[in-house]
């Protein structure tokens, strides 16, 4: 343990702690700015400075680790007047114009700006020097140079989270920018729409393409049928943005609340969810029959889960040799859509021209990929516009609902009902924990033996985790797979998909199934959820994606009545022809 | 494969595939080619297994890792307050003329490009300038004139 | 005050026998010591960093010493970048195997088998000298049985590569960004393991040490400034060139030796020092007791604009900036376009006093050498040469 004074009060910490740590310790809270927890130090914003008696310079409490018999004050003039100087020179090369940026009232700029009441201009405003662009042709995502106050938090999340670096720091000295290769638009780069830049960006330099207008505009015209499909992981984190505690789960009021809005069906993406699993379970025993029964080696295993569009991206970008073995499922979001304006529009009795189709996503990616152009599977856009968690909150300030007073109400149907399968889509681990639920009982005709249901080695924090189940015990039909140890991966946050990946390409991977999804967490830490995120934050909404889960009557995605009635009525069965034109889909290779 | 390819390849076997290599294999690449193309900057890339932007963003730190096309021999005139004291204005002067180019450009059959640059190191035989690796001090209007002529007849 | 005369002295660039003969013998004298007598000598010399930072070297060596970690480097900071200074050129393009010997010796040490010369690109012309040079050292020393590699690596053009974390960020092929510290490199260096870096005059020196004995080089200069030190003297001079002399002496000696006669400032240590006016002359001593420098001289006469002056400087910190820290970054364009904007008469002078106390805060808060050091000549030019800045 390590002794030091901070403003003249005695803390003992472990070794290795920093100064703003251990401050923390002690309630005192040291503005940050460049800092972030998920993220390694950087110390380049020089906000957090203190002073330490016997230093020549302030010090950076961020960046350096305690010493015994340290003297720290954070509150001296020298200390205030540092930092005031500071702010004030980041407004200077800053574009404040507050009243008019998507990040007005979420802007940690602005926050210590306003703490520190800077009202007046001490410095020669430095913008018009710089010949800032405003880059917008992303379909996720929008970058504002002239927000930017180069933290790198970007930069660092998009190299140490997620290994695709699209984003890089150029040049140096005044010119010194965050940039792409070539300063090329996001859209013509390796960025994979992840949006965990967007998460961790402090200012409005980072934010998601909106939607906003566009689905008020639909709502507000009577000729249009607006139908809306929420996925699992914004049920438990909504509730963030609008004032409630991470992990709160907010389903019946995220439902009261759309139906306030004015959306005329609000449906579920968890119905789509299980139907992902019986098409999904279904071509994976198609695969491992192939190889086992058939002893076809040419058949892609392992199979890889295909419902994080981020993670699509990013394959097809870097391991493109390995497309065939994702799953041709297109992802719970997309088959919803096709259907929407099929099944659902022909049940409905509704034009499917007339029919607006809206998902609430925890996901900037999925704005990308509403817009693949293979998504028109029903004639028309299968998904017209993809609102995140935090867009759906601004729509709800906007409306003026009181949010936290909402009754509980119930999705509508048809494409409402769900199962605890399909809810857990939003945690890492989650969809092998489906798939494995169903698959195992089709292919033994009993449960798959774990307490309550609950597969625990596929869950947790861990970036990339293994389980493998011995299969004993098969029905006639699936005499293959007796005694055959089937072993799976999961991964999330892609510098962990990149991990496994390169095992798979050397051929030094065993598995036969692999769920990856794109960021930390899983969905439930996707791109698009309530800012500000962390691990501790991420626990609570994996806590309650789970809790969520036991809560539900039904557990097994092929015990959903509403996936039985859609197989009899209209897709006649899983991998049918019919599934396979709206529910499957192609990649390309976008290496160079 | 590519000429660029195959030279890159080379290079990455010569002096490793690791970070490391970075650094080295952007200068002989500026070398040869005089400053470092798309293509180039993406298969430095894919042979070092780094992302084109962080090769971009490492070459774009450095003065003299050109991400925009130069010439075949790429003038730098110091622009150190001793030089200006002793008459770096007079050449630049005589080189925009002599080149009919502007600080900054690249003559039109490719074989000029005319750049200010920091302290070279020789202070003490002001004006200088670098043309490629090779230093030139104590300029003269006339001394310029001479080298550049030299160069033309190359 | 008693007056100190100007001492020449002529240890770096006189012929010593150490390193000619192709033999090395200095080299072989070195082995047949201790790793810990040798850092013991160099401590008790009294030597400092001659990049410009005045570290005690054998404090350095000291600590890469300790620890047992089996991988560590040597590292010479040929990266002469700062305005004004071209004594390392000289010392490499002459005597580079003082230079090498040095290197060696720390390696021997610190226990380190690979060493580097981090040369800036714009000596990428020395390159074919160094390395003929380099290939008889090896050999030599092989035989004379140390372990131990020099390899060059050579810089692209930025000035703040010679900031030592910075120098190894370039080493390891990224952006040459600073990196915080601690740790410090002799615990954390190039791919962090333990580092010595050290200026290639520094080295020089070390060698010397070992040649002539600590006693010797203690006669040279002062108690705070042991030893000689190589300046590149230039501007209003008619001696532009590099010269040897002992530290310690008073500025006024040394403008009387060679300015023009129409002194009007010195620039005391490059962009980075400090600005010494006429009438501070008497009272500076060049050292590190007083103003240090890392060789760099440049003088201006009566003729000369100091606005100009402060405003190249400015331009280059601006320019040459890594860009990562706030306070550097935006700090030193704030000054860049601050001074114009007093000078133009669209700020009043009392701005200056706003610069000047921004330039303290840049000064404190600043995460390298580089930003902090802005203040020096902003401040020492500023205040003493208001009047230019205004009119």
């Amino acid at each position: 343990m390590i002794n030091l004074k901070i403003d003249n009060i005695d803390v003992s910490v472990e070794s290795g702690t920093t100064i703003l740590n251990a401050a923390k310790k002690l309630n005192i809270k040291i503005p940050t700015l460049c800092y972030h927890p998920d993220l390694r130090i950087a110390g380049n914003c020089r906000i957090c400075v203190v002073e330490q008696k016997g230093a020549r310079t302030l010090t950076v409490s961020c960046a350096t680790p305690v010493a015994e018999g340290m003297t720290i004050h954070t509150n001296t003039l020298k200390v205030r007047t540092a930092r005031k100087h500071i702010i004030e020179l980041l407004l200077s090369e800053h574009n404040s114009e507050c009243t008019k940026c998507y990040k007005n009232g979420n802007c940690e700029l602005q926050t210590i700006a306003a703490e520190y009441k800077i009202t007046n201009e001490n410095f020669i405003d430095l913008v018009p020097l710089h010949n800032y662009t405003i880059e917008h042709y992303s379909p996720s995502i929008i970058k504002d140079d002239s927000k930017c106050i180069r933290c790198q938090r970007c930069v660092r999340t998009c190299e140490e989270l997620q290994s695709v670096s699209a984003l890089c720091v150029a040049y140096k000295g005044d010119h010194m920018k965050i940039s792409t290769f070539l300063e090329k638009s996001m859209l013509d780069v390796v960025c994979t729409n992840c949006g965990q830049c967007v998460n961790r960006c402090p200012v409005g330099a980072l934010v998601e393409k909106n939607h906003i207008e566009e689905v008020w505009n639909a709502i507000y015209d009577p000729e249009k049928h607006v139908v809306v499909q929420t996925a699992p992981a914004v049920r438990v984190a909504l509730g963030e943005d609008l004032d409630m505690e991470p992990g709160t789960i907010v389903t019946g009021k995220m439902i009261s609340a759309l139906k306030k809005l004015g959306i005329d069906s609000v449906l579920d993406t968890d119905f789509s969810a299980d139907l992902t699993i019986m098409e999904e379970g279904t071509e994976l025993l198609t695969r491992l029959k192939k190889a086992l029964v058939d002893k076809d080696n040419t058949v892609a295993l392992p199979m890889m889960t295909s419902c994080s569009p981020g993670w699509i991206k990013f394959i097809e970008h870097q391991f493109p040799e390995l497309l065939p073995n994702l799953s041709t499922c297109k992802s719970p979001q997309q088959m919803f859509g096709a259907l929407a304006k099929t099944y659902y529009a022909k049940k409905r009795n509704i034009n499917p021209a007339k029919v607006v189709s809206i998902s609430i996503m925890p996901c900037t990616a999925k704005k990308f990929e509403a817009d693949r152009p293979e998504m028109r599977s029903s004639g028309y856009k299968d998904v017209d516009y993809v609102l995140t968690t935090r867009e759906l909150a601004i729509m709800i300030k906007q409306a003026g609902i009181d949010f936290k007073t909402l009754s509980e109400e119930k999705f509508d149907s048809i494409m409402g009902t769900s199962t605890g399968a399909a809810v857990i889509f939003g945690a890492s681990g989650g969809v092998m924990e489906a798939a494995l639920r169903t698959v195992y009982e089709l292919i033994t005709g009993i449960e798959i033996p774990f307490e309550n249901l609950n597969i625990t080695p596929v869950r947790g924090m861990d970036g990339v985790k293994e389980a493998s189940l011995k299969i004993e015990g098969t029905l006639p039909e699936w005499n293959f797979l007796e005694g055959v140890t089937v072993n799976t991966a999961i991964a999330h946050g892609l510098v962990n998909a990149k991990k496994v990946m390169k095992n798979v390409a050397s051929g030094k991977a065993n598995y036969h199934f692999i769920e990856i999804m794109a960021c930390p967490g899983g969905c439930l830490g996707g791109g698009g959820q309530p800012i500000p995120t962390d691990s501790d934050i991420r626990m609570k909404r994996n806590r309650a994606i789970y809790q969520e889960d036991t809560g539900m009557k039904l557990r097994k995605s092929h015990e959903n009545p509403e996936v039985i009635q859609i197989y009899n009525e209209f897709l006649e069965k899983p991998l049918s022809h019919k599934s396979h034109e709206l529910l499957h889909t192609t990649y390309i290779s976008r290496k160079n | 494969m590519t000429e660029v390819q195959e030279m890159i390849i080379n290079l990455a076997n010569k002096h490793g595939s690791g970070r490391e290599s970075l650094i080295p294999i952007l200068q002989a690449i500026v070398e040869k080619q005089n400053f470092l193309s798309e293509e180039a900057m993406n298969e430095i890339a894919e042979q070092l297994d780094i992302s084109a932007a962080q090769v971009f963003g490492t070459a774009s730190f450095y003065s003299f890792l050109d991400t925009k096309p130069r010439g075949k021999y790429i003038i730098r005139v110091c622009k150190s307050i001793i030089a200006e004291m002793k008459g770096k204005k007079e050449i630049i002067k005589t080189l925009e003329n002599s080149l009919k180019i502007k600080v900054g450009q690249t003559t039109s059959d490719k074989m000029f490009s005319l750049l200010e640059t920091n302290d070279i190191g020789w202070s003490d035989q002001e004006p200088s300038m670098l043309i490629n690796e090779i230093p030139y001090t104590n300029l003269t209007p006339e001394k310029v004139i001479t080298i550049i002529n030299e160069y033309r007849s190359k | 005050m008693e007056s100190n005369n100007l001492k020449k002295t002529d240890i770096i660039f006189g012929l010593c026998n150490c390193t000619s003969n192709k033999k090395y013998p200095v080299l072989a004298e070195v082995i047949q010591k201790t790793p810990n007598d040798i850092i013991t000598e160099i401590i008790d010399s009294g030597l400092k960093g001659r990049g410009g930072a005045g570290f005690p070297t054998g404090l350095k060596w000291k600590f890469a010493a300790a620890g047992n970690n089996p991988e560590k480097y040597v590292i010479c900071n040929a990266d002469e970048g700062e305005p004004g200074t071209f004594k390392d050129r000289e010392i490499l393009l002459k005597v580079a195997g003082k230079v090498f010997a040095g290197m060696a010796i720390c390696g021997y040490c610190i226990n380190a088998s690979k060493g580097y010369i981090y040369l800036r690109g714009e000596y990428k012309f020395m390159l074919p000298g160094l390395n003929k040079a380099l290939l008889e050292f090896h050999e030599i020393i092989k035989e004379l049985g140390y372990n131990f590699t020099i390899k060059i690596l050579l810089g692209s053009g930025a000035y703040i590569c010679g900031e030592e974390t910075s120098l190894m960020e370039s080493m390891e092929g990224k952006r040459g960004e600073p990196r915080n510290k601690p740790p410090f490199p002799v615990a954390e260096g190039f791919n962090n393991l333990p580092t010595v870096i050290n200026n290639v005059e520094t080295f020089v020196n070390v060698t010397m040490i070992q040649k002539y004995g600590v006693e010797e080089f203690k006669k040279l200069g002062t108690q705070d400034s042991r030893g000689s030190k190589v300046f590149s003297i230039s501007g209003d001079t008619p001696n532009s060139g590099v010269y040897e002399l002992e530290l310690g002496m008073k500025l006024s000696d040394f403008v009387e030796e060679y300015g023009d006669g129409d002194t009007k400032a010195v620039q005391v240590g490059g962009a980075s020092g400090f600005c010494v006016p006429r009438k501070k002359f008497d009272e500076t001593i060049i050292g590190f007791e007083g103003v240090p420098t890392g060789g760099s001289m440049m003088l201006f006469n009566s003729s000369r604009s100091m606005y100009n002056v402060l405003s190249n400087y400015l331009d280059f910190f601006a320019e040459e900036s890594c860009g990562q820290c706030t306070p550097c970054r935006v700090g030193c364009q704030q000054l860049v376009q601050g001074i114009k904007a007093v000078k133009k008469g669209v700020k009043d002078e009392e701005y200056l006093d706003t610069l000047l106390k921004l330039s303290e805060s840049i000064k404190i808060t600043a995460k390298c050498g580089l930003g902090q050091s802005v203040a020096n000549s902003f401040f020492s030019i500023v205040t003493n040469f208001k009047e230019e800045m205004i009119y």
